[in-house]
């Protein structure tokens, strides 16, 4: 199972973020245990520096801004 | 906080396309230009029938007032338009992460001007503007500069200058340009040089944490158009009502508001009406695209071009909020430098505007 963080102090897109992982994770029919971080100091740990971050098995793979499905979905199969 | 301002708040491109469709989106969008273009010449002629057939005495406070709403709201929202979407598109080459590669270890003064500049092109928004913060300090990038960023991004964005150039010219553009990204490398500048990193909050001290690196983002035209599309929809739909306010204020001034009374409180013989406008705009919250139209209404009126601008700065670059969610990583003592440096250097731009243009 793949471990999604989602980085984001609570902004709208980062809840946008967020559901678009699940729809896609679910589309795949893959399980995946989906964390939101809020806390600016966590969020600044991993290295990046425009919000909503995606976090995948601990790696950083998009930083800033609403991301494309097609890109959610190949991380997460990746 | 949900309210992000004018910028994008990563206005993140959608699915990439089959090439096929790749000539329907260029050509869709050059049509879209054409069109935009012929409607807009129209705007003026459409706006005065529109007044003169409503039951106004021409020439009437009243008849000014609706004839500058009418005229106004059509055309700030096309302008707004074109420039948002030139400046998502634009802005698809940028991102923070890549900015802050390029500023991190970087000297300052040097550092400064890039900072300001890249402020102009990258993607802000008051919502990212903590994170964008910490990820800028704790990568090495120097207090000053990354403050020389945090000032010019909300100041001197696409939208400001983009209404300005199209409402009062490119001379007044260009100055508000020039003079925006000076108050800003200056005022960086000059917080770096009094080395207060030990004035940040102690959490943000604490984290230490390298850059990240990100896949490279594989965007095509159709991609970058997108991108323009989706930043018009959430721009505009977000500060459509922010320019509906602005230019009701600015309609009530070119109705009602007596030009001399105007110049006599805004002219240029008022010596203590720049700070009185920084002042004033401290705690008003508004967008570029909300100021501009009061801004323009105000110059019509008599009010002095320098002052309008002091005002029009202070009210972007210094406002309540943004200065509330800064407190999360400065302490009120940095705060109070931040607002104090950046404050002067707006009175310094408005005192000089008067005294070098009338």
């Amino acid at each position: 199972m793949k471990t999604v963080k989602v980085l984001g102090p609570g902004c709208k897109r980062c809840e946008a973020t967020a559901e678009l992982v699940k729809t896609e994770a679910a589309k795949l029919g893959l399980e995946i245990a989906l964390e939101k971080v809020t806390d600016y100091a966590a969020i600044a740990g991993f290295g990046i520096a425009a919000t909503p971050g995606i976090v995948v098995d601990g790696k950083v793979v998009h930083a800033g801004g609403l991301p494309k499905a097609e890109d959610v979905a190949k991380w997460l199969a990746g | 906080m949900s309210d992000c301002r004018v910028t994008s708040c990563g206005a993140g491109p959608a699915p990439k396309s089959p090439t096929s469709s790749r000539a329907l989106w260029i050509g869709g969008t050059l049509a879209a230009l054409v069109l935009w273009w012929l409607v807009y010449g129209q705007l003026k002629l459409l706006a005065d029938r529109a007044t003169a057939a409503l039951p106004l005495a021409p020439g009437s406070h009243a008849a000014e007032a609706v004839a500058f709403f009418l005229y106004d709201t059509p055309k700030v929202l096309m302008l707004l338009t074109l420039v948002v979407f030139v400046m998502g598109v634009v802005r698809s080459f940028f991102s923070a992460e890549r900015t802050r590669a390029l500023l991190a270890g970087r000297a300052e003064g040097v550092g400064n001007v890039a900072a300001a500049s890249l402020g102009i092109v990258t993607p802000f928004c008051s919502c990212s503007a903590v994170p964008l913060f910490i990820g800028f300090v704790s990568a090495g990038v120097p207090l000053g500069v990354t403050f020389s960023f945090l000032i010019a991004a909300p100041m001197v964005n696409e939208v400001a200058l983009g209404l300005l150039f199209a409402l009062l010219g490119w001379k007044v553009a260009a100055t508000y340009l020039a003079f925006g990204l000076g108050v800003a490398i200056v005022a960086g500048f000059v917080i770096g040089r009094f080395h207060l990193e030990g004035w940040l909050q102690d959490w943000v001290k604490a984290v230490r944490a390298g850059a990240v690196d990100l896949p490279p983002e594989d965007l095509d035209v159709v991609d970058r158009l997108r991108a323009g599309v989706d930043a018009v929809k959430d721009i505009v739909g977000k500060v459509w009502a922010w320019i509906l306010a602005g230019i009701a204020v600015g309609a009530f001034i070119h109705g009602w508001v007596p030009a001399d009374l105007l110049a006599s409180i805004m002219g240029r013989g008022a010596w203590w009406s720049v700070p009185a406008a920084v002042v004033v705009g401290i705690p008003m919250y508004s967008n570029a695209a909300g100021i501009v139209p009061v801004v323009e209404a105000l110059i019509a009126k008599g009010a002095a071009l320098g002052t309008v601008l002091a005002f029009m700065m202070s009210v972007i670059a210094l406002s309540a909020p943004e200065l509330l969610i800064l407190r999360k990583v400065l302490t009120d003592r940095l705060i109070a430098v931040f607002v104090g440096v950046v404050g002067l250097g707006i009175l310094a731009v408005g005192y000089l505007f008067n005294a070098l243009f009338g």
